[in-house]
């Protein structure tokens, strides 16, 4: 028998949930038990009323991340989840930090800003708030340049992701490449995605 | 048609084909209760614990196959259905729980006997609901008792607000439920069924893992046409046992950490396990690494989550295990396996399991008694401890689904209401619930419900005056430090049942036990024999935890014979 002995790594993982009281509690509550560590998490509505889409990044090797999305797909009030190993997709977050700019450094930080397409949405007298879009390593990057001038205070909003071009149904599905070895057959997908033709219209 | 909340939910249950509830009623849930007489097809049976009612409820869902109905009042009523709706979450109990809740502008408000309920057990059931109105009623009930029994089976809650069961609303059971979150697979894939079948037709030493998959699905004709035809020895999981008959040439008995040594020798050196509606629970594998090392892996599961969670398979099929059966049944060559089959015998002959047989009234002796007088045809429920244990290696059963046991939460306490619930579900089975004196006493106050209505289970109480499983570790662990595991002020149980008004019978010699049984037998009611047995007597083998399936400890006696 094999052991999974994968490294430690970051996987992104996006479900398609119903928007009932209690969802997220449900969601939360499933990954707190079974101690899966969460990166982010980040809801909100989808294109569908009455569904929203979470996407979270999960940290673990591949078994955690299997284990993860089947675990999701049993709570009766996730409707589909997709995971995103090997998808070519569009990782975005948003993140607003507060730096405190004197008037001979607020010049200065504004080209950091103006180098990175971030924008600065607040002027204070002592500080500045930078609205900036990205993956995590721009985002981080940004926040590195910044540190000089004295960061105050960084909100991020977690990870967004999107399949680019091509509709979420071409995602991986988990199971099928998270079993380690010569595994021929894993849960398949095929009922979740028929049954969005279930789903509330919208 | 326009009913109130509470008549809907009565006609809910009798729309899915429910008879019987158990339950205490309460503030909260008092208007459901007080629409109870319009439905004379509802028996209600009131418990005295309400863990009495979920562990009933369970107890009666695992010997019919449908879905168990227990109530409780808000608050205190609620909390204590958890440890019932908890244990039959981890074994896979269809169940539906009803709880009263208070009115909807109290809720929040820590309003007397509130207790966030849907809270609480969100995460030990598999699905809970809050119903703020009427209207959604029947879409929910349906929805629940859905849940409860398809897939793998679970406990489901509905939580219904005071005023929300007097509240009127248009009542249309509807036909089908739309869940597009929750697809039951029963079809096996055909490519992983076809490379399952390839590597059995390759092993050379396969052994099968028979779970509660099997009772569920119902698959018993099924698993002993594939064991025969593959000539593959069966080992049946605690959960698992009544898969398989006993008496099957090819049953090797309960594997893991108490299972015998001969069916731990097998395993392990076993190069395929087929392992079907089973999970591979640290009871059964022990330490993952060290669990049958040179064996491939043929893991059938209706939940996918189970596949890859604890042991890696080297096929995985997502399915139910009876329907997956019937696929493998004919692409499985008739084979023969002689020689590993007549190595399993030699194991069975060296590694026996065995225990003292002398003067002395042992635990062991009441189970064999048991057995031998039922003629294996009993159903047997147990609560969690030595008593268990003995009973899973023990008792002959020659019928399927017979073996009621706390497997996966190991609730003491789960013996006496269990039993009854069986008893329920099935008025004309023999029921014995084969108890030990520490869970006994936990739930011990549904003698009362046993016997105001007239629910004639037979208990043995396995008493040794301690917690007995504790007290073994404390031996083997713990240099016999025996902290708090030895009972001093035990009541007289035969007194006790006499003052509930069961038969009492006490055993204290081994020749009393034979005439005790058959006493309890031909009593026509409940009766407890209270076997007062030896102390010191421990449950053999076991595996350390920790530790891998060969490191298994025989009995001392059994291990000094052999060398002599």
């Amino acid at each position: 028998m094999t052991q999974n002995s994968g490294k430690m790594q970051q996987h992104t993982v996006v479900a398609l949930v119903y928007d009932r009281p209690g969802v997220l509690n449900r969601v939360v509550s499933m990954i707190r038990r079974r101690a899966f560590n969460i990166g982010s998490l980040a809801v909100g509505h989808s294109e569908t009323p009455g569904l929203s889409r979470m996407t979270f990044v999960v940290e673990g090797d591949d078994s955690v991340l299997e284990q993860v999305t089947k675990q999701l797909r049993k709570l009766v009030d996730v409707v589909k989840v997709t995971d995103l190993k090997g998808v070519n997709a569009v990782y975005r977050e948003l993140s607003l930090v507060r730096v405190s700019a004197t008037a001979t450094t607020r010049s200065e930080i504004i080209q950091i800003v103006d180098i990175f397409r971030a924008n600065i949405v607040d002027v204070g007298h002592d500080s500045l708030i930078i609205e900036v879009t990205g993956d995590e390593d721009k985002l981080e990057s940004l926040v590195t340049l910044l540190k000089p001038f004295g960061v105050l205070e960084i909100m991020r909003s977690g990870r967004l992701a999107m399949v680019r071009g091509i509709s979420l149904e071409s995602g991986q599905d988990s199971s099928a490449n998270g079993v380690s070895g010569d595994v021929v057959s894993a849960p398949a997908d095929e009922d979740q995605a028929k049954s969005t033709t279930l789903l509330p219209p919208g | 048609m326009k009913l109130n909340g509470g008549q809907m939910i009565c006609q809910a249950l009798l729309n899915e084909g429910v008879d019987t509830v158990f339950g205490i009623p309460g503030g909260a849930i008092m208007p459901l209760y007080q629409t109870l007489p319009q439905y004379p097809g509802l028996r209600h049976i009131l418990v005295r614990h309400e863990q009495g009612a979920s562990m009933a409820a369970d107890g009666y869902g695992r010997v019919t196959g449908k879905v168990g109905v227990c109530f409780a009042t808000s608050g205190p009523g609620a909390t204590n259905l958890v440890t019932g709706l908890a244990g039959a979450m981890m074994d896979s109990v269809p169940m539906v729980a009803i709880t009263g809740q208070v009115a909807r502008e109290a809720i929040g408000t820590d309003a007397f006997q509130e207790a966030d309920v849907t809270g609480v057990t969100l995460p030990v059931i598999k699905h809970n609901f809050l119903v703020m109105t009427a209207e959604e009623l029947p879409r929910v009930m349906k929805e629940a008792f859905y849940l409860a029994r398809t897939g793998r089976p679970g406990p489901v809650l509905v939580d219904v607000p005071k005023d929300v069961f007097v509240e009127e609303a248009e009542f249309e059971y509807p036909e089908t439920v739309e869940l597009p979150g929750y697809p039951p697979k029963m079809e096996g894939d055909p490519e992983a069924i076809k490379r399952a079948a390839d590597l059995i037709a390759q092993a050379k030493r396969p052994v099968i893992f028979a779970g509660h998959g099997i009772i569920i699905s119902e698959a018993y004709k099924e698993l002993q046409e594939f064991a025969e035809k593959g000539q593959i020895p069966v080992t049946t999981t605690l959960l698992g046992i009544g898969s398989f008959k006993s008496d099957h040439v090819l049953n090797i008995g309960l594997p893991g950490m108490h299972g015998s040594a001969y069916a731990n020798h097998m395993i392990n050196e076993s190069d395929l396990l087929i392992a079907l509606g089973m999970r591979f629970d640290d009871r059964v594998t022990s330490k993952v690494s060290l669990f049958a090392p040179n064996a491939k892996v043929i893991h059938v599961d209706i939940d996918p989550a189970e596949l890859g969670k604890n042991v890696k398979p080297t096929v995985a099929i997502v399915g139910d295990v009876k329907h997956v059966l019937k696929q493998l049944i004919p692409l499985v060559e008739k084979a023969d396996r002689r020689e590993w089959l007549s190595h399993i015998d030699e194991l069975q002959r060296n590694h026996p399991l065995w225990f003292e047989d002398d003067d002395v009234l042992r635990p062991q002796d009441v189970i064999q008694e048991i057995s031998d007088s039922t003629d294996g045809k009993a159903i047997i429920a147990t609560g969690v401890g030595q008593h268990q244990m003995w009973a899973a290696q023990l008792y002959k059963f020659k019928e399927y689904n017979s073996f009621i046991t706390s497997g996966g939460l190991g609730a003491m306490g789960f013996e006496v209401p269990s039993a009854m619930g069986a008893q329920v579900g099935l008025p004309d089975r023999v029921v014995w619930t084969i108890a030990g004196d520490g869970g006994f006493q936990m739930t011990l106050m549904e003698l009362a419900t046993m016997v105001e209505n007239h629910i004639p289970v037979k208990i043995a109480l396995i008493n040794n005056n301690s917690l007995g499983m504790v007290r073994q570790w404390q031996d083997i662990f713990y240099n016999h430090d025996y902290v708090a595991t030895l009972y001093s002020g035990n009541p007289d149980f035969v007194k006790l049942a006499e003052a509930y008004g069961l038969r009492g019978i006490k055993v204290t010699r081994k020749d009393e036990v034979g005439p005790a049984v058959k006493q309890a037998m031909e009593w026509n009611g409940p009766v407890l024999v209270d076997f007062q047995v030896e102390q010191t007597e421990n449950v053999y083998p076991f595996i350390p935890p920790g530790t891998g399936l060969d490191n298994m400890v025989e009995d001392p006696r059994l291990v000094k014979k052999r060398v002599r």
